[in-house]
């Protein structure tokens, strides 16, 4: 079991899942398989955002859906309404939502913990309520259409499910290669110090609002890029993309997934979204499930799938040497219920 | 002037609604240092419990605002022992996520009985008081009293009675409440069912003059959430004055601004407040 698990753990395993992503399509049942797989990496790429200011940074966004449909609604507007292609509006939809993660950051970031949730929730919703009555740039509830899909260069239509399937998993590797590599870098380093601890972070010489602003503005990319790439595929969006569901849906993927770590994010994405599409009865209802396994996870496996594995895994390697690692793991099982009975 | 009456009315209606809510959320807050997410769908739970009461059972509206109080108060109590209470020590972010589950959760089961309808529900009070010109719909004069006589004997709870006090004397200071000899669990089973009943009678007594469906509490709990923020967290009159300032805000605001976006003026006064005064505009140091 263990020798199994530890070849999880390999960079074989990823090549091995990177291999059945790209092969997904042509063993897939049908074009909607494919369709509903490119969905929930999109939503990953989402999510992967997400990971970046609340699982590493430690600083619940709860306005993420917001940015989500920020890029969405810049790409489609440029494109529907101002005559833009694609690949131009792709741009300025990030830049775009960097820039107004930046201007939201600096003011929202200097207030901590449930200040900055309360205001990332308002956030949130002024959004949805700008998008949604503001109805001269957004046209309102009518939505948004005739959108315009990517084109290929004259190479490849990305108007074919399969082609833009491969357009999305292309971005989505990028996303978490890149997380990879934050995770591991100086800068990752330090939002998880921060994440720690802010005064503990601010001791050690780290400029909090500077690192703090830094990921909330990678994160709303990360948003922009995936609002993107959504509303290229769907083609029609409205301003329930801005709905706050969006971001609890995202929360819930990021938690069962794994919060703050690399492959959580996408296993708890394709896992709800797939777990959603068989049992389509629960679509409307599904909360009844989802709402009590958020509570459960919390309280019983906070670090989710991945998390809980990492920490089995440590756990058993540890277990394997005997002697001085086993009294150092011994102390930090310990030190908890101290805490708990001088409280 | 007399349109100008009008809407201190309308103020005074919706300023007393969002002062309630506010209020079980601060007390909430103030000793448990949750904010609770949760607090909008305790409030909608409680306008579909009158309803259920008053159009399935039949019952008088005093009565079901009653019953209604009751289960929510339960609801509040048993959310606190089952989520919160096992979420103590944990990092502060796994309360929210865990509120936001219990957010999702009563939505869902309530849409599951009751579906997404908007529904009306009646009230004894139907009745237009004129005074000389100024039309005032009894009902919104029962908000404005019955929020006014709930403040009163909550205040009189917490200051004269000895349940009270340990209610205060934990949000001034945990540690000093324990070393005193308070009991944490009974205090925040307390907290929550009055923040529980709160949100039920403020529930029932807007729901004749509002609509009832499922999503009822997301702009309410919102807005509580605003009020708290600018009458400092934790802090009771805090409450009421940020749900007076609220209130106002939007009253006068979609009277003499914009209707269609008179729900953004909240989160504007907000965005605004916080961007000069992060620490909210009546803050105590360490409450």
């Amino acid at each position: 079991m263990f020798k199994f698990a530890s070849m999880l753990m390999t960079p074989a395993a990823k090549y091995l899942m990177l291999a059945f992503a790209v092969l997904f399509p042509l063993v897939a049942a049908n074009e909607y398989q494919v369709y509903v797989m490119a969905t929930a990496f999109v939503w990953a790429i989402a999510v992967y955002g997400l990971n970046i200011i609340t699982g590493f940074c430690g600083q619940l966004n709860l306005a993420h859906g917001g940015f989500f449909a920020i890029g969405a609604y810049t790409l489609g507007l440029l494109t529907a309404d101002y005559g833009w292609s694609f690949w131009p509006a792709f741009l300025a939809a990030l830049v775009m939502t960097a820039a107004l993660g930046f201007l939201v950051g600096i003011v929202s970031l200097r207030l901590k913990e449930h200040y900055f949730a309360i205001f990332t929730l308002c956030v949130g919703f002024i959004i949805y309520l700008l998008i949604d009555k503001w109805e001269e740039l957004t046209h309102g509830a009518i939505g948004v259409r005739d959108i315009a899909a990517p084109y290929g260069f004259g190479v490849v239509d990305f108007t074919d499910t399969t082609p833009f399937y491969y357009l999305v998993l292309a971005f989505l590797v990028f996303a978490i290669w890149f997380m990879g590599r934050l995770s591991k870098s100086l800068l990752g380093r330090t939002f998880i110090a921060i994440r720690n601890g802010d005064e503990l972070a601010q001791s050690l010489g780290i400029n909090l609002m500077r690192n703090k602003v830094l990921a909330f503005v990678l994160s709303t990319t990360y948003a922009g890029l995936a609002g993107a790439l959504y509303a290229g595929m769907v083609r029609f969006i409205g301003p329930d993309e801005a709905n706050i569901q969006h971001t609890f849906d995202m929360i819930t993927y990021l938690l069962v997934g794994g919060i703050g770590t690399i492959m959580g994010p996408l296993l708890g994405t394709i896992g709800i979204v797939w777990i959603t599409q068989s049992l389509q009865f629960l679509e409307e209802y599904r909360m009844i499930i989802f709402g009590p396994l958020l509570v459960l996870l919390v309280i019983f496996f906070p670090r989710g799938i991945t998390g809980s594995f990492l920490t089995w895994m440590h756990r058993k390697s540890q277990a394997l040497v005997p002697g001085k690692k086993r009294e150092e793991s011994k102390v930090n099982t310990v030190q908890p219920r101290e805490a708990e009975s001088n409280a | 002037m007399n349109l100008f009456f009008q809407q201190i009315i309308n103020g005074l209606t919706l300023g007393s609604i969002y002062g309630l809510v506010a209020l079980g959320l601060t007390l909430v807050y103030g000793i448990l240092h949750i904010p609770n997410f949760a607090h909008g769908a305790l409030y909608m739970v409680g306008a579909f419990m009158s309803y259920f009461f008053m159009v399935d059972l039949g019952a008088h509206y005093w009565v079901a605002m009653a019953g209604s109080a009751i289960v929510v108060a339960a609801l509040a109590v048993l959310c606190e022992r089952l989520v919160f209470h096992p979420l103590r020590h944990s990092p502060p972010i796994h309360d929210k996520i865990a509120a936001i589950g219990i957010l999702l959760f009563l939505e869902a089961v309530v849409q599951m009985f009751w579906g997404s309808d908007f529904r009306r529900m009646s009230s004894p009070f139907t009745g237009i008081l004129n005074f000389d010109g100024l039309i005032i719909p009894e009902q919104r004069l029962l908000i404005i009293a019955g929020a006014f006589v709930l403040v009163v004997a909550l205040q009189l709870f917490l200051r004269k009675t000895m349940t009270g006090a340990t209610i205060i004397a934990m949000a001034q200071s945990r540690d000093g409440a324990f070393l005193v000899g308070i009991d944490a669990n009974r205090v925040a089973m307390m907290t929550f069912a009055i923040s529980g009943v709160l949100a039920a009678f403020a529930a029932t007594l807007y729901a004749p003059i509002n609509l009832v469906y499922p999503a009822m509490g997301h702009l309410v709990i919102m807005k509580a959430f605003v009020i708290i923020i600018l009458g400092g967290m934790g802090s009771i009159p805090g409450a009421i004055i940020g749900g007076m300032i609220i209130g106002f805000a939007e009253a006068l605001g979609g009277f003499y601004i914009s209707t269609s976006y008179k729900d953004i003026i909240a989160f504007g006064l907000l965005v605004l407040i916080l961007s000069v005064r992060p620490q909210g505009l009546f803050a105590k140091g360490a409450h």
